[in-house]
C-alpha cells in the first residue's frame, strides 16, 4: 500500500516536472537562433543544394545575383543525391557534414522518387536535422494578379509530429486506426520559436490554430502549451482560433492576417501554407524556411519541373525569396531588403519576366533585370 | 452563366435541379405524414441559431407549410443542457427529420464532446451535404462556383479517442473503415448521378496517411469503376493542393468526396468563395435520419442577439428538407423568393455588404413570395 502510494507520489511528479525540465532545456537554446561565424574571407559559408530537375539553373540565378549584392555569402555545393550504403540509400555523408557544420543549407526541389520503400528525401532531411518547424510567408506579388490583393501571412506549422507520425495499423481487415500524436516537448518548440518570428519580424501577435473542440486533449495540449509559453513573452499578443474559422475568414478576406504569426500543429498547417500560397498565385512564389535545432534549411517548396529542366525558362523567384528568409534568419537583413526590392520592383514593372507569370523572358534575363537594379539602387 | 440560376428558377428543369433543387437520395425512409402535417424536431441552437430560425418559422408560416415544429431549444453553452440534449435526440428518432443551428462545443477539456458530433453519430447520418455556388447579385472575389462537398460525418478525426499515453504525449486515434469509406463514396457517385454532375473529386492525404487515407483512397477508386458506365469522371487530389486550387481556381471542381476534418476545412473554403457562412445551406443524411443544418457549421455568437445575422443559409437549408419531405412545390417558391431577393440587392444583411437586419431580410422574402402568387 505504502509502496504503490510512493510509486504513485513518483509519477505525479515526473508528471509535475517533465514540462519544467522541458523548458529548461529549451531555453537553452531558444530559438535554434542562427549561431554561425565568418571564416576568415569575412564570409559566411553556406550549403547548397542545388536540387534536380530545374534546380541547377534557378541555383545559378540565385549566385549570380549574390555575387552583384556582395552578399558575404560562400555557397558549398553539396548533392544529395542518394547512394546505396550498407543497402539501403542515403543521403551522402558530405552533404550531410556540410550542413552540420554550416547551420544553414539552401535547397532546390527534389525530385520524388516513385516506387515503394523509398523515405522520402525531405523526411530524411527532416530527421536527420531535427528540422521542427516549418516556416511559410506569403505576401501578395505586385504584378502578377490574383483574386486577392492584400495577402500577407505567416504560418508556422509544427513540423515533426501529428499526423505525419507515420503510426498507422489496420486492426481488422478494412478497418485502420492512424494516429495523431502530440507532445509537449514539440508543441511548446514549435510555440517558442513562433513568439520569437513574431517579435523579430514585428509581427506582434501570434494566434494558434486549432481543432480543440473535436480533438480536446490533443489539440488541447498544443494550446496550452502555446499558453505557456506565451507567458514569457508578454509584449506580444496572444490568442486562438478554430481552424474552421481561420479558413473561412482568410479565404474572405486575407489583410486582418498581415498583423499577426500563425502558428499550428502539422496537417493544418500543411494544408493552411497551400491554402496562402494558392490566394496569391501558387508555389512559383512562396518560400519556405525549416527551422530545426542542429540547422536550418531554406527552400522552394515547389516541384523540380523535369518538362522545362535545362531550357533556360524556369522562376528562381521561390527559391530566391527563400533564400532571403535565409538571409534575415542570418541576420543579414540589409541585404536581404536590398535584392527583395530589386525583385519585387522587376515583377511589377512585368516587363523581363518568366513564362509561368505571364511574360517572356529566360532565367538569364530575369536574373539580370534583378542585377541591373541592385546596381541602379 | 451568373444569370442562369435566376432565371431556371421560372425554368422547371432538369437545370434548376443542379441548381438548388438538390436531390439528396431516394432510397431514405421517408418521415410518415400524420393529419396532413410532417412533424418536423427544430434545434435553433446557440448564437445566432434563434435568430435564424425563426426567420424560417415565419416565412413556412407564410407560406402554410404542412409543417408542425417539435421544438428543443438545447444549448451547448454548459453541460447542464444534456436532458433537453438527450429528449430532442429521442424527437429526432420519432420525426426522422430535424432542422438545426449549431451548437456550441467548449474547447477545455473538462467540458462536454461536441453534441453536433454526438448526434450526427448516434443518428448515423453519415453523409453531410454542403452546396457552394456563386449566388446572382451576391459581390464575391470569385465567380462561377459551383460544387457539392460530400463529407463522411461519422468517423476519422472525429472518433473521440484520445488518450495520454504518459505525461505530455497525447495521442489521437483517427479511425478509417472500408465500409463507412465504400458507404460515402457510393453517396457521392450517387448524388452526382441524380443531379446531373459530371466528376467526382475524391480529397485525401493518402501519400502520409498510407494506409488510413489509403484504404479511403483505394476503395473510391475500386467504387469509381463501378460507375464507369453512368459516363462520370473521377480524380483525386491531395488535400493540401485542393485547398490551393481551391483559391486559385475553384470553378474545376463538381463533386468531392472526403473523410470528415477534411470536409471541416474544405467547406469553409468553399463557404467563403461564394459569400460566407450566411448562404451556404447543407444538411447530413443517412438511411434513415435526415438533419438540415447551415453547411458552415458556425454558432456567430458575437453577434448573437443583434439582429444582423444572414438568414439565408437556413432557410435553403429549409428547403432542402422542404424537398426531402416531397413538398418541392413550397420549397421552390421559397427558393426562388430568396434567390430573387439576394439579385436584387436592396435588401442585404451586413455580411453581404448591406446593413438590413434579419427580420428585413425575412420580410423582403415574404413580400417576394406574396407578389409572385
Amino acid at each position: 500500500m505504502l509502496a504503490s502510494r510512493s510509486i504513485a507520489g513518483v509519477f505525479a511528479q515526473s508528471a509535475l516536472r517533465q514540462p519544467l525540465a522541458l523548458r529548461g532545456y529549451a531555453s537553452a537554446a531558444p530559438t535554434a537562433a542562427f549561431a554561425g561565424q565568418k571564416g576568415a574571407n569575412g564570409k559566411y559559408t553556406v550549403t547548397l543544394i542545388p536540387g534536380d530537375g530545374i534546380g541547377p539553373e534557378i541555383s545559378e540565378s540565385i549566385k549570380a545575383i549574390y555575387t552583384a549584392a556582395n552578399v558575404p555569402i560562400q555557397w558549398e555545393e553539396v548533392s544529395v543525391t542518394p547512394i546505396l550504403k550498407g543497402g539501403k540509400t542515403v543521403i551522402p555523408d558530405v552533404a550531410i557534414q556540410s550542413v552540420k557544420k554550416n547551420t544553414v543549407a539552401l535547397k532546390g526541389p527534389l525530385a520524388t522518387p516513385i516506387g515503394k520503400g523509398h523515405v522520402s528525401l525531405n523526411l530524411t532531411l527532416r530527421r536527420t536535422f531535427n528540422l521542427f518547424a516549418n516556416v511559410r510567408p506569403c505576401a501578395s506579388i505586385q504584378g502578377f494578379k490574383t483574386a486577392y490583393d492584400d495577402v500577407n501571412t505567416v504560418l508556422i506549422r509544427e513540423n515533426t509530429e501529428g499526423e505525419y507520425s507515420g503510426i498507422e495499423h489496420e486492426i481488422v481487415d478494412g478497418v485502420v486506426q492512424s494516429i495523431k500524436l502530440i507532445t509537449w516537448d514539440a508543441s511548446e518548440r514549435v510555440a517558442r520559436y513562433a513568439f520569437h518570428y513574431a517579435r523579430s519580424s514585428g509581427r506582434n501577435r501570434v494566434t494558434a490554430v486549432h481543432k480543440a473542440n473535436i480533438m480536446k486533449m490533443s489539440d488541447g495540449m498544443f494550446l496550452s502549451a502555446c499558453r505557456e509559453v506565451s507567458k514569457e513573452f508578454p509584449d506580444v499578443v496572444y490568442d486562438e482560433d478554430l481552424l474552421d474559422r481561420v479558413c473561412l475568414k482568410i479565404v474572405t478576406n486575407p489583410k486582418p492576417y498581415a498583423d499577426r504569426v500563425m502558428v499550428m500543429p502539422n496537417l493544418y498547417g500543411d494544408i493552411l501554407s497551400d491554402m496562402c500560397a494558392g490566394l496569391i498565385g501558387g508555389l512559383g512564389l512562396t518560400p519556405s524556411g525549416n527551422i530545426g535545432r542542429d540547422a536550418s534549411i531554406f527552400e522552394a517548396v515547389h516541384g523540380s519541373a523535369p518538362d522545362i529542366a535545362g531550357k533556360g525558362l524556369a522562376n528562381p523567384t521561390a527559391l530566391l525569396l527563400s533564400s532571403l528568409m535565409m538571409l534575415r534568419h542570418m541576420n543579414l537583413n540589409g541585404y536581404a531588403d536590398k535584392i527583395e526590392k530589386a525583385t519585387l520592383t522587376t515583377i511589377a514593372e512585368g516587363k523581363t519576366i518568366t513564362g509561368d507569370l505571364g511574360g517572356k523572358a529566360s532565367t538569364k534575363e530575369y536574373t539580370n533585370a534583378i542585377i541591373n537594379k541592385l546596381a541602379n539602387a | 452563366m451568373l444569370r442562369s440560376a435566376i432565371s431556371s428558377v421560372a425554368r422547371p428543369s432538369l437545370f434548376r435541379q443542379r441548381h438548388f433543387a438538390t436531390a439528396i437520395s431516394s432510397s431514405l425512409d421517408k418521415p410518415t405524414k400524420y393529419g396532413g402535417t410532417y412533424t418536423v424536431t427544430l434545434i435553433p441552437g446557440d448564437g445566432v441559431g434563434a435568430e435564424i430560425t425563426d426567420s424560417v418559422k415565419e416565412i413556412f408560416e407564410y407560406v402554410n407549410a404542412p409543417i408542425e415544429w417539435d421544438q428543443y431549444d438545447v444549448s451547448g453553452m454548459s453541460s447542464a443542457g444534456e436532458a433537453l440534449f438527450k429528449q430532442a435526440m429521442e424527437s429526432l428518432k420519432r420525426n426522422k427529420v430535424g432542422l438545426k443551428g449549431i451548437l456550441f462545443t467548449p474547447i477545455s477539456q473538462s467540458g462536454h464532446i461536441s453534441w453536433n458530433v454526438a448526434m450526427r453519430q448516434q443518428l448515423d447520418i453519415y453523409a453531410s451535404v454542403v452546396l457552394c455556388k456563386s449566388l446572382p447579385g451576391m459581390p464575391t472575389r470569385h465567380n462561377d462556383v459551383d460544387f457539392a462537398i460530400i463529407r463522411e460525418n461519422t468517423e476519422g478525426e472525429y472518433s473521440g479517442l484520445e488518450h495520454q499515453s504518459f505525461p505530455g504525449v497525447v495521442e489521437s486515434l483517427k479511425v478509417s473503415t472500408r465500409a463507412k469509406a465504400e458507404r460515402i463514396v457510393r453517396f457521392a457517385f450517387d448524388f452526382a448521378l441524380k443531379n446531373g454532375r459530371k466528376k467526382v473529386t475524391c480529397v485525401h492525404k493518402a501519400n502520409i496517411m498510407k494506409l488510413g487515407d489509403g484504404l479511403f483512397l483505394n476503395t473510391f477508386r475500386r467504387v469509381a469503376e463501378e460507375y464507369r458506365s453512368s459516363g462520370i469522371e473521377y480524380n483525386d487530389m491531395i488535400v493540401d493542393n485542393t485547398s490551393m486550387q481551391l483559391v486559385a481556381r475553384p470553378q474545376q471542381f463538381d463533386v468531392m468526396v472526403m473523410p470528415n476534418l477534411y470536409g471541416a476545412i474544405v467547406s469553409n473554403i468553399g463557404a467563403a468563395l461564394v459569400g460566407g457562412p450566411g448562404i451556404v445551406p447543407g444538411c447530413n443524411v443517412g438511411r434513415e435520419y435526415a438533419l438540415f443544418e447551415p453547411g458552415c457549421r458556425h454558432v456567430a455568437s458575437d453577434i448573437m442577439g443583434t439582429n444582423t445575422a444572414n438568414p439565408i443559409a437556413m432557410i435553403l437549408s429549409a428547403t432542402m428538407m422542404l424537398r426531402h419531405l416531397g413538398l418541392d412545390h413550397i420549397a421552390n417558391a421559397i427558393a426562388s423568393s430568396t434567390f430573387g431577393v439576394i439579385n436584387e440587392g436592396k435588401v442585404r444583411t451586413v455580411d453581404m455588404g448591406g446593413s438590413a437586419t434579419t427580420s428585413e431580410l425575412t420580410g423582403a422574402i415574404i413580400n417576394k413570395i406574396a407578389a409572385s402568387q
